[in-house]
């Protein structure tokens, strides 16, 4: 476990780099009245604010190794669910991750006629609560977004969601996000 | 027609003016249901869309509330209640061991105030959006708003004092600020019977000293003057920058049936006050020192904590003892405001039964100063000739002239309570060129920057004393209102009639830019000094001292740490000192316990608030989270066991299994 502190300490390096995102931008604060009728996009992923600590969506979006995962998140519509209050515990398999999938199976999975299915995978990483590391102890079960469990053993010194390792771990303002290298698959 | 008329009973009888007076309210009044005028596509030009911003922002105080309102406009919304004087159990203001002190007094702890006149500091004459001044009326005092954070800071009393109402202006640099009595008092305070009004009582004139860096006030100096009702007062600017200027009433110095017995003269004064001279006087210590304590309340920013320090002495100069520092000008009939122009050359006031509102000009009070055109003096204040230092006067402008402000383009407007009108009034000329009813009866009026160098003459604020039947009735008691007219154009257009939190006593407005970008989202945990702020939840814990118990908890969604506490006893004092370990905007945790006697804690991101609580019976008690936080938001509890008092249930804690 230890190096994967590290290397968590290390995307946390990495978002901090990337924190400077503009303040002020998107908000409609024209003071022509005019202008001010075009109604601007609302969510909580639209908020502009690079003072608060990362959510779970921005650190997803900031990080080098989710770019499926992310795609996958805004196909599917989850974007501002993501970035709302909370709290989550999220398992956010990496781009290598979905790679190891048998081919072409995120192709379609990403095809809108299958958005509920796509919904259904992703809700399956996603759990109510903050769990800290430290909570997650072999033969845990937590209950997860879309109805299903999870469960947690350790082995080796190393720490598994079902079969998928848990390599590294963020922690969000709405909650904590663990990296795995496999993506989750309802039963 | 109605102008005609009105210039031909000018001269007649105050009687006559009334009668036309109230003839011509009457037909202004045809349409205040809005039907008839309004004209045009009103709506548009108060409607800022969802999700969209107001261009700025207008700071009411709450007048007997004892807070400020936090408007935008144009739309009227209420953004935000700034507690201030009055306890406030919607966040623990005054409730929390850590605000409490900012409401303590020489009078004790004092839970409500009567809040007048919001004032933004202001840099080179010009609003600068760093603080927010507002004077205290019944217990005098001065407080400070933090415009990053839109919380009080600091509170400041003023001794040998009552009734703050001229208060608290500041000078063109925010240099000072000042106080006045309108009620004026035994100084220092003692026994007398209240008929040796005139041998005992003085009015006090105080200037507050502002630090140019944190904005922290101190007393610099009192001057004391004879017993009149200082009752309103403007800074000076640009070529008056070194003076402020204050109204007073009661020239008569009665003391009892003031409604009739302070009326009674046709003249009374605005007090001139050469601020720079009072500093250089306190500076070549021509200040006596007098004793009478009175309280500084100070917010720390770092540790989260106000503390309060009682101060035991002030420096007092005497009129007579400062030549060339203080002047009085006569003015008609009980003035209330003072106001000065744009440039800082003229000084308007408003008399309350004045049949016009007299216009001076600085540059000829100079001269009359330097010609020594004196009509006699009073306690050594030399008294001014009235036609020496007058520039003009707007003649019928209404009846009841109480305030002025200004815009961009040499217009003067001016609130008429009596006719329930504005009237606009062209600087140099002196005459009316418009006029718009109010409903009902204005007092103050407020134009964004419209006591500055540079005005934004687009809208003004009427801030209305009576409402009557503007909105549905709810009982016997009513909302009070303000009113948002366009004065963009030659003619006033009223836009908007919007609800206000207490009364809308006075107003001030920015311009939204200028504060938005300074805006405070989080407090970063690492900069929290606060001495019982616990910032990690696996240092959460209970220590007990005596019979005090100190919780050191933490709060993140969505939970407590420790959220079972045990071994509490009866007779115990219990201290939850709260830590919010978020560090994201928006969200607080709220704390509350079963049977507390004070009120919740709102608690911002990064903060750490303190709720005493003295269980009286055994039992087990819920707490739990009062700010909707998130999904598990009801989750988000705990109980605490109060044992009897001879009991031997240990302190112990927990949070989880484990």
């Amino acid at each position: 476990m230890k190096t994967n502190y590290i290397y968590a300490y290390v995307i946390m390096l990495s978002l901090v780099g990337c924190s400077d995102n503009n303040p002020t931008s998107s908000t409609g604060d024209n003071n022509n009245l005019n202008q001010q009728k075009e109604t601007k996009h609302q969510g909580f992923a639209s908020i502009s604010d690079s003072e608060s600590k990362k959510n779970v969506l921005q650190i997803a979006i900031e990080s080098p190794q989710h770019k499926t995962l992310v795609s996958a998140v805004e196909k599917a519509e989850l974007v501002d669910v993501l970035a709302a209050v909370g709290p989550y515990t999220v398992f956010a398999p990496t781009d290598e991750a979905f790679k190891s999938l048998p081919a072409g199976t995120i192709d379609e999975l990403l095809k809108p006629e299958n958005k509920t299915k796509l919904q259904n995978i992703l809700q399956y990483h996603v759990a109510p609560g903050i769990f800290t590391n430290d909570k997650l102890k072999n033969g845990v079960t937590i209950g997860v977004a879309n109805g299903g469990k999870v469960t947690i053993t350790e082995k080796d010194g190393k720490k598994f969601v079902n079969d998928a390792e848990i390599i590294a771990v963020v922690e969000g303002s709405n909650g904590n996000v663990f990296v795995i290298n496999k993506v989750l698959l309802p039963q | 027609m109605k102008k005609i008329k009105l210039t031909t009973v000018s001269k007649i009888s105050g009687i006559a003016l009334c009668i036309t007076g109230v003839f011509i309210t009457s037909c202004q009044n045809k349409g205040k249901n809005g039907n008839t005028v309004l004209g045009g596509d009103v709506a548009s030009k108060v409607y800022v869309a969802p999700g969209n911003y107001d261009e700025f922002y207008l700071f009411t105080s709450g007048g007997f509330s004892g807070q400020v309102g936090v408007y935008g406009l144009p739309s009227g919304r209420l953004f935000k209640v700034i507690p201030v004087f009055s306890q406030n159990t919607e966040n623990g203001y005054g409730y929390s061991e850590e605000t409490k002190p900012l409401l303590q007094t020489s009078f004790g702890f004092i839970p409500w105030g009567d809040a007048h006149h919001p004032v933004l500091s202001k840099t080179d004459g010009d609003a600068d959006g760093r603080w927010l001044f507002i004077n205290e009326n019944n217990t005098p005092r001065i407080a400070r708003i933090d415009l990053k954070t839109f919380r009080t800071t600091e509170i400041i009393e003023i001794p040998n004092s009552a009734g703050n109402h001229p208060s608290p202006y500041c000078t063109e640099n925010t240099e000072y600020l000042v106080a006045g009595t309108r009620f004026s008092v035994p100084i220092k305070k003692r026994d007398v019977p209240i008929n040796s009004y005139k041998e005992s009582f003085n009015g006090a004139i105080s200037l507050i000293k502002v630090d140019k860096e944190t904005g922290k006030m101190s007393l610099a100096v009192q001057i004391i003057c004879p017993p009149f009702d200082y009752d309103k007062n403007r800074a000076g600017k640009g070529v008056s920058k070194d003076w402020t200027f204050f109204t007073c009433y009661n020239s008569e110095q009665s003391y009892t049936m003031k409604e009739i017995n302070a009326s009674q003269n046709d003249k009374d004064f605005i007090l001139a006050v050469n601020w720079k001279k009072a500093e250089e006087y306190l500076n070549a210590g021509k200040a006596k020192k007098m004793n009478t304590p009175y309280y500084h309340n100070f917010f720390d920013e770092s540790t989260q904590t106000a503390k309060s320090e009682v101060i035991n002495e002030e420096f007092i100069l005497e009129p007579k003892d400062c030549p060339g520092m203080l002047y009085y000008i006569p003015c008609p009939k009980s003035p209330h405001g003072v106001d000065v122009s744009p440039t800082g050359e003229y000084i308007a006031a408003g008399g309350k039964l004045a049949a016009m509102i007299p216009v001076y000009s600085y540059e000829k009070m100079i001269k009359a100063i330097e010609n020594k055109q004196f009509d006699g003096e009073i306690e050594g204040i030399p008294i001014l000739k009235y036609d020496a230092v007058i520039a003009g006067e707007v003649k019928n402008p209404g009846l009841g002239p109480l305030h002025t402000e200004f815009d961009d383009k040499g217009y003067g407007y001016t609130s008429m309570f009596l006719s329930s009108e504005i009237t606009k009034w062209k600087i140099g000329t002196w005459e009316v060129v418009d006029r718009i009813p109010t409903y009902y009866a204005i007092g103050h009026l407020c134009i964004p920057g419209g006591d500055s160098k540079h005005p934004f003459g687009k809208y003004v604020i009427a801030l209305n004393k009576i409402t009557k039947d503007r909105y549905l009735p709810t009982g016997p008691e009513l909302t009070q209102s303000a009113q948002l007219i366009d004065i963009s154009g030659d003619k006033m257009k009223l836009l908007l009639d919007f609800p206000t939190v207490g009364e809308p006593h006075y107003a001030q407005s920015i311009k939204a830019d200028i504060l938005r970008k300074n805006q405070v989202k989080i407090f970063k945990l690492e900069e929290n000094k606060h001495p019982y702020a616990c910032k990690n939840e696996k240092d959460a814990r209970v220590e007990r001292k005596g019979n005090e118990v100190h919780v050191y908890m933490t709060t993140i969604r969505s939970h407590f740490a420790p959220d079972n506490i045990e071994g509490i006893k009866v007779g115990d004092i219990v201290y939850f000192h709260v830590t919010n370990l978020e560090q994201d905007w928006d969200v607080p945790h709220g704390f509350s316990v079963q049977g507390n006697n004070n009120s919740e804690l709102l608690i911002m991101p990064g903060e750490t608030c303190t709720l005493k609580w003295e269980p009286k019976q055994e039992g087990v008690y819920a707490f739990y989270c009062t700010d909707f936080c998130s999904a598990l938001h009801q989750e988000m509890q705990g109980y605490i066991r109060v044992s009897a008092k001879n009991s031997n249930v240990p302190l112990s804690w927990k949070v989880g299994n484990d």
